[in-house]
Order: C-alpha cells, then sequence, then structure tokens
C-alpha cells in the first residue's frame, strides 16, 4: 500500500472523530457564551462605549456635536476597543493522558482535547485569534480554524510524557496548556519562563484521573506507565499512598508556584468531574483577565 | 481399629502424613504471592519510594496456619475418624430378634426408641449377624434377614393405637415355636400389659433376652364424663411421681368449621399420686362442639379421648304461630312445653328464619299453619337431614287449608276441615281418653293416667297410610298423634294443642314422657349389649398411635356387640363410629384403666435408650478443608490487592443478598391491607391489558377527585386489585371492565369474589361496547362478560328502574352515560310484590345493595383524569361532550353514595309520613 493511500485512510479515520469532537465542543461552549463582547475598555472599535468630557489635546474633529449641543460642556464620543487577541493553546497528547481508570469516565486526554476545543469556540466566537503553540498551526479568525485546530488536537502521540511546546510565541498573546504534568517539571518550568519573557500570560489547566488522587491500590503490584518505558514494583502498595499523595502535592503546589510567578492561573481539573464547570473556570481565567 | 483419645480411626497409619506439616510450612512461607501488573500515569512520582518493611514479600503466618490447617483436616478426614466407636458391641453372634411394642404409650418417645433399635441393628450388621422384626401389637411371622433390611422397616414403622392383647401374644408365641435359637432386644413402651410374662419366658427358652425402656413415662386420660353442667376430666400416669402440672386442652371445631383449641384446664398430678381429676364448666353451645380432649404436649392415642354424642344436649327451637302477649301466661301455647323441657335442653327462642342455621335437633310448631314456600323448602332440607319436626295442632291450623286437600309435606297425614270438640257445652259425648299404646308405637309401655281427657281435636282424613303412621290414638280409635319419615329424619303431629285448651294432656307427666320417648330430650346413656344387638357400625373418624385423627377409609362394618366387648385391633382401631343417626367413640384406655410401668425378671438385662451412635467425621473434616481452601482464596486475593472495586462489591452483595432474601410476602400483604384501609379507598380489577388498566386507574382516580370536591367521602388514590392475591373485603365496591382477552378467575377467586358480593361488596361491569342490552350477546365484551360472572352469585337482574334508590341518591339522575350513552344499567331486580304506595313518589324497593351494576358505557374513560387533572380522553363534541361527562360523574358519585348509604335515600319516602304523625 502506498504512502498516500495510508496517509488518507488515516485522515479519513480522524476526520471521522471530528464531528463529536466539534459538537461536543460548540455545545459546551454554547451554554457559556450568547453573542460577541468586547474588551471593556475604551479603544479602536465601533461600538459606543462612553461620552466624555473634552480634554486638552483632543482634536476638534472628535468632539461630538450632538451630545456638546445639550449643554455648555464640549463632549468626546469614545469608542469600545475590539482588537481581537491572539491565543495559543497546548493541549498534551503524551501516551499518559491516554489513561482512564474506569470505563464510565472519559480518558484525561479526551476531556483536555474538549476543554482546548471548547475554550476555542468561544474564544472565535468572541472574535479572537486562536491556534496552536508552535509552528503548526499559527493563530486565525474565523470557523474554518475550529476545523483546523479540531484536525490536529485529534493526533496523539506515542512519548509517554510530552512536554508543553514552546516554540514560537507570539509576544502579548495569551496560552492555554492542558496537560497532567505528570512528565518532568523542567521542561514545563522551561516552557513557562520563555512565555514569561515574551510576556505571554494564560492558565494551566491540570487533568488528573480520580484514581491519581485516590491511589486506591494494595499488595504486591507492578506500575507501569501507558508507554511501558517506566515501571515500578512495590511490595505493598497501600504503603505508598501517603507518600504518592504527598508527592503529588508537592507536584501541585509548585505547579501553582510557577503560575503564580510568572503571572498565570493554575487549576486542576479531574474527568469524574462535569467538563462544563472545568470550562466555565476556565473561561472566567481566560475572559476576566484579558 | 485404632482408637486415640475416644476417636477412632479406620486408617491411622495415614495420620503419618501429618509429619510432613513442618516442611510444607517452610516451603510455602518463602513463596510471596505473584505481583500483579498494572498501568497508572502516576507511576512517573512513585519512582524512587522503596517499601518500608520487607516481611510481605513472605505469605502472612495467618494464611500458612489457614493452609496449614486445610492441609491437616484432609489428612485427619482422610484417615477415617469415628466419633463413640462402640469397641464393646460383642454382645453376640446368633441371629437377633427385635421385638417392639409399637403401642400408643411409645408414642411420645418414639423417635428415641427407634433410634436405639436402629444403632443396635447397624451393630448387628457389622457383626454380619442376621436379624428380624416383631411388632408385638400386629404381629407377623419374623424371618431373619439382613440387618440392613430390617432397619428399613423399623424406620419406617409408626406406633399402633392398640397395646398387644392376649391373643395377640399367643399367635405370637406359635410363631416363635418353630424358630431356632436366636437372641432378642425388647424395645419396651414402658406399660405392663397381660401376657407379658408368658412371652418373656417364652423368649429367654431361645436365648439371652435384653430390654430398651426409655425415660418418658406415657401419660393418658380417661373419657370424659358429663354430668349437671360440669364436665369431669380424669388424667392417669404409670408411675407415682413427684408432683407434675398437666394441661388439658378441649379440642374441636369453631364455629366456622375449623380445629381449634375450645378450652385449657390445667390439673396436677399430686406427689405420689397416679391420678388427676380437673372439673370443666362450658357454655352448651362450647360443649357440643367438643371432639376430643387431649394432654398438651403429649402426643399419643391414649392421652387423646374421643367425644361422641354424650356431652352434647339437644337443641330444641320453639316457635308459635301466635304470640299473645297480652294473653294469660298459662294460656300462651309453649308454656307447657317449655315447662316440660327446660330442665333437659338447650331451649332456642327466635324466628324460624334464624334457628335453621343453627342446625337444632328439634324444632316445635306450636299451632303454625302457613310456612312460606322458602321456610318450607329449607324446613323440608333440614328435616331430610336428620331433624325432627314436632308440630301441634290448635285453632289456627284446624282453620287453615294446610294439608286439607292434599297432604302437606311437612305433615304426617291430610286432616279434616275444622277438627271436632266432644264433650263440650255445645255438642255430645264426653271428652275422650287416650287408648292404650300399641306394641309398634314408641310410646309402647307408657302409663296413662286416668285424669287425661281431650275435648277438642284436628281429625286426619283416612288414607291407605294412616294406620301406619298412628301412634298414638283415642278410646274411639281416632288418631291422636302421627308420625311420618322424610330421608334421616321425622315430622311429629300432635293432634292436639301444646297448651291445655284442647286437651290435659300437657297437664300430666305422661306428656313428657312421650316427649321422652321422642328423643325430644335426650336421655344419652351408655348403651348396653341389648341396645346395639342388630346395630352394624362404621368408622368414621380413627385415631392412630400418635394422637391424630384421620378418616376412616377401606374399614369393614363392626357389628353392635363387638363394638363394647371386643379389644381393640387392627380391625377395630379406637375412633368415632357411627351408626344411623348415632354415633359412639371408642377409646384407648376407658374409665376404669390403671397404667403398669412394666416389670422385668431379673434375668433380663434392661438398658436405657441413650445409647450414642457412631459418627464418621471423615466427611466433616475434608467438607472443613473444602471451606477453609476456599477462605484461603478470598484470603490470597485480598492480599495481592485484586479484591477491591466494583466486581467484589457486586460479589458480596448478591452473597449477602442470596443469604437474606426471605420472602417478605407478608409484609407486602399488610402493607396492602394498611394502604387499602386508611382511607376510603376506590378499586379497580386488574385485567392484564395495561392500557386498560391505566384508564380504569385514572377514571377512578378522576372519579376520587370529584367525590373529594363535591362530598363528604374523600378518597384516597384508588388500587388495582389482583382477584388471585388480593384481598377484596376492603373495598366497598369494586370496578370490573370487561375485555375479550383477559383471563378467568380461578376457583378460589371466585370464592373470594362470592364471599365478597355476600358481604355488602359492588362490582361494577363495564362492557365499554354501549350494546349489552340491544344486541345480546353479539359482542365479544358481552359474551366474555357472561363468561365472567357464570360462577358469581349473582341475583335476578332488571334494567334499572325510573324509582330506584341510585337514581337520587346525591344527584337526581335519569340515565347513566359514560363516554357512551343510551345502553341500559342492569341492577339487582326489585322483590315482587313491591307496589306503589298512595301519596309516596317511589316503591319501597329492595333492602340492601345491589351486588352488581352491569352496563357499557365505559365510564372510566369518561371520568379519566391525566396527571394534571385535566381530562385524558374526548368525550362527545364540544359543550354536549362536557355535559355527557359531567353527568358521568353525577353517575359515579351516586353510584359510590348508593354503595355506601345504602337504601338511606328510600327511606326518605317515609318523611312526608313522620311528619304527619308529628303534627307539622
Amino acid at each position: 500500500m502506498s504512502d498516500a493511500l495510508q496517509l488518507r485512510a488515516q485522515a479519513e479515520t480522524e476526520a471521522a472523530r471530528f464531528p463529536a469532537l466539534l459538537a461536543r465542543a460548540e455545545n459546551l461552549a454554547g451554554a457559556v457564551l450568547l453573542g460577541d463582547h468586547g474588551r471593556r475598555r475604551a479603544g479602536m472599535g465601533d461600538d459606543f462605549w462612553q461620552y466624555r468630557p473634552a480634554q486638552v489635546g483632543d482634536s476638534r474633529r472628535l468632539i461630538d456635536h450632538r451630545r456638546s449641543a445639550q449643554g455648555d460642556v464640549q463632549f468626546v464620543r469614545e469608542r469600545e476597543w475590539q482588537i481581537a487577541q491572539s491565543v495559543m493553546i497546548w493541549v498534551d497528547r503524551g501516551a499518559s493522558m491516554q489513561f482512564s481508570s474506569d470505563k464510565d469516565l472519559p480518558s484525561k486526554g479526551d476531556r483536555a482535547r474538549l476543554m482546548g476545543m471548547a475554550l476555542s469556540i468561544l474564544l472565535v466566537r468572541g472574535g479572537e485569534r486562536v491556534g496552536l503553540t508552535g509552528t503548526d498551526l499559527p493563530p486565525r479568525r474565523g470557523n474554518a480554524q475550529i476545523l483546523r485546530l479540531a484536525e490536529f488536537l485529534s493526533d496523539a502521540d506515542d512519548i509517554d510524557y510530552s512536554a508543553p511546546e514552546h516554540r514560537a510565541m507570539i509576544p502579548n498573546a495569551r496560552a492555554l496548556f492542558v496537560s497532567d504534568f505528570m512528565g518532568p517539571i523542567d521542561e514545563v518550568k522551561l516552557a513557562l519562563a520563555k512565555a514569561a519573557d515574551r510576556g505571554v500570560r494564560g492558565v494551566m489547566m491540570q487533568i488528573l484521573d480520580p484514581t491519581e488522587e485516590a491511589f486506591p491500590f494494595k499488595g504486591r503490584t507492578i506500575f507501569e506507565s501507558m508507554g511501558g518505558t517506566l515501571a515500578h514494583e512495590t511490595l505493598k502498595a497501600g504503603d505508598l499512598r501517603d507518600r504518592y499523595l504527598q508527592r503529588l502535592a508537592d507536584r501541585k503546589a509548585e505547579l501553582s508556584e510557577l503560575c503564580a510567578l510568572a503571572g498565570w492561573q493554575f487549576y486542576t481539573h479531574h474527568t469524574n468531574q462535569s467538563a462544563q464547570s472545568g470550562l466555565l473556570w476556565l473561561y472566567r481565567a481566560m475572559g476576566v483577565s484579558v | 481399629m485404632t482408637i486415640l483419645g475416644g476417636i477412632g480411626f479406620a486408617a491411622p497409619w495415614l495420620l503419618l502424613a501429618l509429619i510432613v506439616l513442618p516442611i510444607l510450612w517452610l516451603i510455602l512461607r518463602a513463596v510471596p504471592p505473584a505481583p500483579l501488573r498494572r498501568r497508572f500515569p502516576g507511576v512517573a512520582l512513585l519512582l524512587g519510594l522503596n517499601d518500608d518493611d520487607t516481611v510481605t514479600d513472605r505469605t502472612p503466618w495467618w494464611l500458612l496456619l489457614l493452609r496449614m490447617l486445610a492441609v491437616a483436616a484432609m489428612v485427619i478426614g482422610l484417615a477415617g475418624p469415628i466419633l463413640n466407636p462402640d469397641a464393646d458391641s460383642t454382645s453376640g453372634n446368633g441371629p437377633l430378634l427385635v421385638v417392639v411394642d409399637a403401642s400408643w404409650a411409645g408414642a411420645p418417645g418414639w423417635a428415641r426408641s427407634r433410634e436405639a433399635g436402629l444403632v443396635q441393628l447397624e451393630k448387628a450388621a457389622q457383626q454380619s449377624r442376621s436379624a428380624a422384626l416383631l411388632v408385638l401389637s400386629d404381629p407377623q411371622e419374623p424371618v431373619f434377614q439382613a440387618p440392613s433390611a430390617v432397619a428399613e422397616r423399623l424406620a419406617a414403622l409408626q406406633p399402633n393405637a392398640w397395646q398387644p392383647n392376649p391373643q395377640m401374644l399367643a399367635s405370637v408365641t406359635n410363631m416363635l415355636a418353630a424358630l431356632d435359637a436366636f437372641d432378642t432386644l425388647w424395645l419396651s413402651d414402658g406399660l405392663q400389659y397381660a401376657g407379658q410374662d408368658t412371652l418373656i419366658e417364652t423368649l429367654e427358652n431361645k436365648g439371652s433376652v435384653t430390654a430398651m425402656q426409655g425415660g418418658l413415662s406415657p401419660l393418658a386420660v380417661r373419657p370424659a364424663t358429663y354430668g349437671d353442667g360440669i364436665v369431669t376430666l380424669q388424667a392417669v400416669r404409670p408411675d407415682a411421681g413427684p408432683a407434675r402440672d398437666v394441661t388439658l386442652l378441649a379440642q374441636g371445631t369453631d364455629p366456622a368449621g375449623n380445629a381449634a383449641v375450645l378450652a385449657r384446664v390445667p390439673t396436677e398430678f399430686a406427689q405420689g399420686e397416679t391420678f388427676a381429676e380437673t372439673d370443666l364448666s362450658l357454655p352448651a353451645e362450647l360443649r357440643a362442639r367438643i371432639t376430643r380432649f387431649t394432654i398438651e404436649g403429649h402426643r399419643s392415642a391414649g392421652a387423646t379421648t374421643l367425644v361422641d354424642d354424650t356431652l352434647r344436649q339437644r337443641e330444641v327451637a320453639l316457635i308459635a304461630g301466635r304470640e299473645d302477649r297480652e294473653g294469660l301466661q298459662l294460656l300462651l301455647p309453649l308454656h307447657y312445653l317449655e315447662q316440660a323441657l327446660e330442665p333437659h335442653v338447650d331451649l332456642l327462642r327466635a324466628p324460624l328464619g334464624d334457628v335453621l342455621p343453627a342446625n337444632p335437633d328439634v324444632i316445635v310448631l306450636a299451632d303454625v299453619a302457613i310456612l312460606s314456600p322458602a321456610e318450607t323448602e329449607a324446613l323440608i332440607e333440614w328435616v331430610d337431614a336428620g331433624g325432627m319436626l314436632l308440630r301441634f295442632a290448635g285453632p289456627r291450623i284446624a282453620a287453615s287449608n294446610v294439608s286439607r286437600s292434599e297432604e302437606d309435606p311437612l305433615m304426617p297425614v291430610r286432616l279434616r276441615s275444622g277438627g271436632r270438640t266432644v264433650g263440650g257445652a255445645m255438642s255430645w259425648g264426653e271428652p275422650k281418653a287416650l287408648a292404650p299404646f300399641d306394641e309398634e308405637s314408641p310410646f309402647f309401655g307408657l302409663e296413662i293416667p286416668e285424669d287425661v281427657r281431650i275435648t277438642s281435636q284436628v281429625m286426619a282424613q283416612p288414607d291407605p297410610q294412616l294406620a301406619d303412621r298412628v301412634i298414638a290414638q283415642l278410646t274411639d280409635g281416632t288418631p291422636m298423634v302421627t308420625r311420618k319419615t322424610i330421608g334421616l329424619g321425622q315430622v311429629v303431629l300432635f293432634h292436639v294443642t301444646a297448651n291445655a285448651e284442647w286437651s290435659s294432656l300437657p297437664l300430666s307427666l305422661l306428656f313428657v314422657d312421650m316427649l321422652e320417648r321422642l328423643s325430644v330430650v335426650s336421655g344419652v346413656t351408655q348403651p348396653t349389649v341389648e341396645d346395639l344387638e342388630g346395630t352394624v357400625w362404621m368408622a368414621s373418624r380413627i385415631l392412630d398411635g400418635n394422637g391424630q385423627l384421620s378418616d376412616a377409609t377401606n374399614l369393614a362394618g363392626i357389628e353392635g356387640p363387638r363394638m363394647l366387648d371386643d379389644p381393640l385391633g387392627p380391625n377395630l382401631p379406637p375412633g368415632v363410629y357411627q351408626s344411623e343417626n348415632r354415633a359412639m367413640a371408642r377409646n384407648v384406655v376407658t374409665a376404669d384403666t390403671v397404667l403398669e410401668p412394666a416389670v422385668w425378671p431379673l434375668s433380663v438385662t434392661v438398658l436405657g435408650l441413650n445409647t450414642a451412635r457412631e459418627l464418621p467425621l471423615g466427611g466433616l473434616l475434608l467438607a472443613l478443608a473444602l471451606l477453609i481452601l476456599m477462605a484461603d482464596v478470598i484470603a490470597s486475593l485480598a492480599l495481592s490487592g485484586r479484591l477491591h472495586g466494583p466486581r467484589v462489591a457486586t460479589g458480596a452483595l448478591v452473597l449477602v443478598a442470596l443469604m437474606t432474601s426471605q420472602p417478605s410476602n407478608a409484609q407486602e400483604v399488610d402493607d396492602f391491607a394498611l394502604n387499602a384501609t386508611a382511607e376510603l379507598t376506590l378499586a379497580y380489577v386488574l385485567t392484564g391489558d395495561t392500557q386498560l388498566d391505566e384508564v380504569s386507574e385514572a377514571g377512578l382516580r378522576g372519579l376520587s377527585d370529584a367525590l373529594f370536591f363535591r362530598t363528604s367521602v374523600e378518597p384516597s388514590d384508588p388500587t388495582g386489585v389482583n382477584l388471585e392475591v388480593d384481598e377484596l373485603a376492603f373495598f366497598p365496591m369494586l370496578y370490573w371492565p370487561v375485555s375479550p382477552n383477559q383471563p378467568r378467575p380461578s376457583t378460589e377467586a371466585y370464592a373470594k369474589l362470592n364471599a365478597y358480593l355476600r358481604s355488602g361488596g359492588l362490582i361494577l361491569f363495564d362492557t365499554r361496547d354501549a350494546d349489552l342490552t340491544r344486541f345480546g350477546t353479539s359482542s365479544p365484551n358481552a359474551r366474555k362478560l357472561q363468561q365472567l360472572a357464570a360462577p358469581l352469585d349473582i341475583p335476578r337482574l332488571e334494567p334499572v328502574p325510573d324509582d330506584h334508590v341510585i337514581t337520587r341518591t346525591f344527584y337526581l339522575l335519569q340515565d347513566f352515560p359514560g363516554r357512551h350513552t343510551g345502553s341500559e344499567l342492569w341492577v339487582e331486580a326489585a322483590p315482587p310484590d313491591a307496589e306503589t304506595i298512595d301519596g309516596m313518589p317511589f316503591r319501597n324497593l329492595n333492602d340492601g345493595v345491589t351486588p352488581v351494576v352491569i352496563g357499557g358505557n365505559d365510564w372510566a374513560s369518561a371520568w379519566a383524569v391525566n396527571s394534571g387533572g385535566g381530562p385524558m380522553l374526548p368525550i362527545g363534541r364540544g359543550f354536549a361532550g362536557e355535559r355527557q361527562r359531567e353527568l358521568s360523574y353525577r353517575f359515579g358519585i351516586n353510584l359510590v353514595m348508593h354503595v355506601l348509604t345504602g337504601n338511606y335515600k328510600s327511606d326518605q319516602v317515609h318523611v312526608p309520613a313522620l311528619l304527619d304523625r308529628l303534627g307539622q
């Protein structure tokens, strides 16, 4: 079979999942946002924002004569700032994200993609430009971008723990990292450092399975990573619980601290919670700070 | 067999395998449980975490112990351990004859003595002896065979209700004479009886004799005697031991005919006494229902004494045609009868209709001429079943046309019109005296006082059978008392009055004697041989050794004299025997029975029954090993962490559910009753058609709401009723929609429905096809209705008349529409004699609630409301449709009101009359 044919078949398979992801994401997004919104400050744009008394230095052409004719003071009409923002999204595609402890629960990766897509849809509807970190898909506007995003997000990597993509960050843009952040923390540090350097601020969302929070294991067990590269054997899994939970708490605290330093926000979302609650937090975190 | 510490082992060398246990311990200890592989992304955080203690890589000690126990149990189990090994069971090697009394006295301890016999037979089997069984109370030729075969027969043996009698023992002696030497094991019941000594001698001639005798001493009750309203009971015991309390139970039937304990009498054997006597005073009604007396907690034929007619007083119903309340007492028609009967019988004074269900022995009709057809029929039925109807003549009979041209079924003879008067002021002749009684007459031998004179009488018409029917006549040959038999019973007519108006007979002692001869007054005494000559007695209920009564089948009739003399046996078991209309009880224990403990000669070894049985423990231990291994599986799983998660929870749940799954049927029934009775509840019959049932439910809910809003009837939610299971008595009415394919109720369900209808319930049948009347059975629903209603006890029906009470119980209605209009409504027909009274708008119709209402207007659909309270189904068109729905609600309300208030609105017709009387 030629490469082209294989690619085609693969693409069809992948494409088959778009509508579902898209539809779910649209659905989720529809619950949050009911229309366009501005930047809530005066600036360049079409919509009226406020009248303010004319000050020294204002060009005479800016004076709104209809308002000013009602009294002795001259008013200037200001418009709402409606410049679009660029938002870059990175969703972890590593093998560790394929984990799901129960057949009724979605995998972490599933939830992460859903979050990424839903936020993208919200942002695109709000008039922002959305893209992926790195050079694959630079931020653009419009509904076509959502389809492209869906296409890229559906890919999965084989590596166990993938690191945040930090190349080609657009200065002063916004960013969203979604991952379980179980991999080496140095990569995260590096990415955040580069982002801070370029004035990029954003949100880190950690997605965890309830099992990873609870560690309900006992007895002699060999734990393996999803890709099989890492393994750890214990004779009494139950004894490890406290120390594992301590390490997990440490990891969260470290990530939280890193974010605070870089001016980012950090949130942990579990796959057994509703996607809506996670998206609401995400929306607020992105929206309020913008 | 080797015995270690009281336990014998069949294969003791196998126990050597126990030495392996310590080695096994060491091996098992070194093998840790296998690890479990798990995918877990959090492993990155686990890297570098070491286990704290390293002990658990070995199997924990308790798991090891469990496994050791399992192996040990298996080894010991295979070694064949036996509890209570019988080392000294070498009591003989010849054939063994097991002799069993098997009489009622052994019944209470039968299980134990049979067990002891089986143990001995098992021993005999181990020693390869042959054995035979000889039942003394039912002897058959003993055959020596393998002990296991004998054990089977012994295990199935039940004690007989009689003791071995001398004839049986004599035949036993004959049988034994022909046999070779054998040893004897005698399972004795502990009572001495005639002929026992001879039998012991015979047996000792053949070999050694061992007797086994239980500790339970038999108790017995002597037949109850009755005098002066008090029943005297005597309990006896064989040995005068310490004081002992026993409770005597009077058993019989309750009014519904079910077995019940009617009275309990505690009594006490005083110390050193073998008798305990107690008195029991019961109302006559209760006393008549006693069938037997037993000792509580002591089941044997001896501790049961059956009761025949001796405790029963006859019930006589007195009914007079003319109740002259204001007349002189001495002129009352029944006064002399009452005086004569009072001391000897139970008198019933009530209307005929009320008396008949009580089934009295005698009914006296004093000058009653006319009986309604229903009463006549009931009376004939009652006489036919053995009742005695005693009639007296009087002015009314003389004036009536009863039995004039044709013989009345309830009169022995035809009567002439008017009667005659002799020796009065306006007539010729002297008052007549009674002629001496014939030999065929039941009064034969009674002395006739000189002063008995008859002045008036009714005259019999000469008929061919007249001569046979006369049992007393006057000196001039005119019949004075006549009698005829109907079925098992008889009708007797005194041609004079029951008071002294027509004759002086009621004033004389002869009157009482005649009544006694007619067995109006019962003189039940113990019958003598002469009394029983020529009678044949059939057993009706017989008693088995355990004191259980059963119906007698396939028993030959017994001649009267034998009933008194013959000893009890297979051909004459104790029980109740009947001949014609007399009953007689043969009891195991008679009034002079004395129980004596068995006496054994010194040469006989007497053993107790408490021989422990050998108990092989092998199976038990192997089962224990299996159980431990199962526990080991669970423990191993738990230890290796595989025992968590939903699967285990499910398994545990299933296990718990299996162990605790008790049918909570009683609870459900209680809940149903509570729900149905907490408030008034309308009910519908579940037809099995879901849609139909839903409409019925919604319909009754709509009707309940309408009742709630408009009337003071406030029903709770309607209930569906499963005719097979649910109790119907809680519901005032049932709505029964008829669909062609609903199942027919079972016979029990029909019995329940009939009881429901008789006790005042109402069923509203709805064929839902609106054409029941016009096209008869053409519709499938109507045909189904006929099938469904055929077994029901439904009276004659008619279309609702205009003045039926259902047309005015709440609303004034003239038609009864549902979803359909026009079809007629059928209710119980009015009595034929209902007439319109002047000035009353309505006839005074039947007195109760009609048991069924049948129609086809599909009322439930018209009443049905959805969950929001709005109508569920459309009715008609526009306002007319709504009006129709309203009228159907009104019909429903009227119907419920009719069920709940009966003919209350009917009674309103008397209001004008009442007001008039009050002068308003």
